[in-house]
């Protein structure tokens, strides 16, 4: 009888069962309110099911229901970790559908402004990825820096994240005396230093490189199955690059290069994101150097706001700042799809207006959408701490997941 | 122009190979746009992505769109393709009612899952042959289609913590003041059809005067 007693023990000792946890959605890796809830063997994930929408504001009908003009702060809440990105893409549907194009000096301070996110963006993502697999220090460095680059924000627009400063037809504002010196100085001084101190802890570091190396491989073939985009497709080795294949305003006169990883895991991802911050740099100094003067807002009154001064001495001028702030302006039915390059990859935004003042349909597609969606592929059999390590890799933000 | 007759060529080559299940197609904008029979959706992706000319590996994005006054065939979904090797979109649309439901695209592209899933959550589009269709982006228990337009902005629930019961309770949206649109379509022009009050002199149009619109209540009268 103890003999019987005693197998049944050991059987009950090594046999190891399957066991649902949940992960979230207040967990310090989640990046925000991720809710997983995974099928685990032991220590190995067998099933991750990411429950989204935590954070669902319900964006697209708010905007339904808002005037052009209202709708783009809406839009700096989505990523808000790089909030000028998406406010391009909306700008460039709405230009689309509107038939204008901004003037020039308006096109470089966009593209500017979005390489400056997505150096903000990638210093976060990066910092906070070393931070899941056990690296304090870059988040305790990069921020400082990050804060620097928010400060540019802030003189731009009043804003360190919500922005609101690309409309359709330009910027809202030029930029204040001073800025393009002090952006120059801090691209030239400032930032290098700190991506080759990031570089320096990271690139090369044995830990960081044992939890990444290998780590979240994703084929090319699954990579564009998966809808994948941005460092999550060059990562895996597919040349693809909006910036460069269907490029938008000064996209096309700006010289650099764009990393293509060769492996596929999350080494590859972090390389591919050091490196577009470097590049990023290179397009800054660009716009900086090649700033064109002129107006950075279209001529065109039923669109723009007109300047303050005009409207204190014009009647026409009040007029039409009324009529805008009121009413906005009227859009010509139609619908167009316009994507930009994201620092977390393509940011879409589906537009259908039906000839009045507000949007009939906004749909937004996220990058972070379809990248999470490869979650539980990218994890299938692997340790619940690679499961850490690839959520960090992708670079999710919540904001723009749920929406 | 080129690039429009780029897409031209495209889209002629495309209605060769996709035979019956092309509808119609328009370039507008640059873009293109193939409208599908609804029950040829899986053929016609499986095609568009397999074809040397087209190789449009990649689905971007799928999305419905609701448009109340084709009713019943009121609902639109919107397909996005991408093409690497030829750097091109197309735009694919079906149409569908509340009841019929689409084949899933789940067995041609992977990345549909979810977009699906979102479909269906916002709009009650039903797919058929999808692995998991659950809800995505409302809260558990959630009742309706929010992105509908007979869906209203408020919603018809809300939620906040009972103290007493200790835990989160719904009920129905209570607001302390009707909730207001204002689509401010041109203030002036509006004020020609309506019978403003004390206005009698106003010469009444030849098509009468304009029933004023009572903005839908939502909410506090549920």
């Amino acid at each position: 009888m103890a003999d019987a007693a005693q197998t049944i023990e050991i059987s009950e000792e090594t046999h190891i069962k399957p066991y649902t946890m949940n992960f979230g959605p207040q967990h310090p890796a989640a990046h925000g309110v991720l809710r997983l809830v995974l099928e685990m063997e032991g220590e190995i994930v067998e099933r991750a099911d990411p429950h989204i929408g935590l954070l669902h504001r319900g964006t697209e009908k708010l905007i339904e229901y808002k005037t052009y003009m209202q709708a783009t702060p809406y839009f700096d809440r989505l990523d808000y970790v790089a909030p000028m990105n998406q406010e391009h893409a909306f700008a460039l549907a709405t230009e689309k559908l509107l038939g204008i194009t901004p003037p020039p000096r308006a096109q470089y301070v966009r593209v500017l402004f979005c390489e400056l996110g997505r150096i903000l963006n990638h210093i976060l993502n990066i910092t906070t990825f070393a931070l899941d697999v056990g690296a304090i220090t870059p988040a305790l460095w990069g921020f400082e820096e990050r804060e620097k680059g928010m400060e540019f924000y802030d003189r731009v627009c009043g804003a360190r994240l919500h922005a609101n400063y690309f409309r359709p037809g330009g910027v809202s504002q030029d930029l204040p005396a001073g800025l393009a010196e002090d952006m120059l100085e801090w691209t030239e001084n400032s930032v290098p230093k700190v991506i080759d101190d990031l570089d320096n802890l990271l690139t090369h570091n044995r830990i960081f490189k044992q939890r990444t190396v290998d780590i979240g491989l994703v084929s090319k073939e699954e990579a564009l199955e998966w809808g994948f985009s941005g460092p999550m497709l060059r990562g895996s080795g597919v040349p693809w690059d909006l910036r460069k294949s269907q490029p938008y305003d000064v996209y096309e006169k700006m010289d650099f290069d764009v990393p293509v990883g060769k492996t596929g895991d999350c080494y590859a991802r972090y390389l591919i994101r050091m490196e577009e911050m470097r590049q990023s740099l290179k397009i800054m100094k660009q716009c900086l150097n090649e700033l064109p003067d002129g107006p950075v807002m279209v001529d065109d009154r039923k669109v723009a706001p007109p300047p303050r001064a005009e409207m204190k001495a014009s009647m026409e001028a009040l007029i039409h700042h009324f009529k805008l702030f009121t009413e906005g302006y009227h859009v010509p039915e139609g619908e167009t799809y316009c994507a930009v390059e994201a620092p977390k990859g393509e940011f879409g935004v589906y537009l259908v207006s039906d000839g009045t003042n507000r949007p009939y349909r906004c749909h937004i597609r996220a990058p972070g959408f379809a990248h999470l969606q490869g979650l539980d592929f990218m994890s299938k059999g692997a340790f619940l701490a690679d499961l850490v390590a690839n959520i960090g890799s992708m670079d999710v933000v919540f904001g723009e997941i749920d929406r | 122009m080129s690039e429009d007759e780029a897409l031209k060529d495209l889209a002629e080559h495309v209605e060769e190979i996709l035979e019956d299940a092309l509808e119609s197609y328009e370039i507008v904008r640059g873009e293109l746009t193939l409208n599908i029979k609804a029950p040829e959706i899986v053929k016609a992706l499986q095609v568009l992505r397999d074809d040397p000319e087209c190789q449009f590996k990649q689905l971007v994005d799928v999305c419905g769109a609701d448009y109340p006054d084709r009713y019943p065939q009121r609902f639109d979904v919107v397909y996005h393709l991408l093409s690497l090797s030829m750097n091109n979109r197309v735009r694919v649309k079906i149409k569908t009612d509340e009841n019929t439901p689409v084949d899933s695209v789940t067995g041609v592209f992977k990345s549909a899952g979810w977009f699906e899933r979102e479909a269906w959550d916002l709009y009650g589009i039903y797919f058929t042959g999808h692995p998991d269709l659950r809800r995505i982006l409302t809260d558990y228990g959630f009742e309706g289609h929010p992105l509908r337009k007979d869906f209203p902005l408020t919603g018809y629930v809300e939620l906040r913590y009972d103290t007493e019961q200790r835990r989160v309770v719904y009920e129905p949206v209570s607001l302390p003041q009707d909730f207001r649109v204002f689509d401010n379509l041109s203030p002036w022009e509006g004020m020609t059809d309506i019978q403003l009050p004390g206005d009698e002199k106003a010469v009444k149009p030849a098509f009468g005067w304009e029933e004023t619109e009572k903005v839908p209540q939502t909410g506090s009268k549920k």
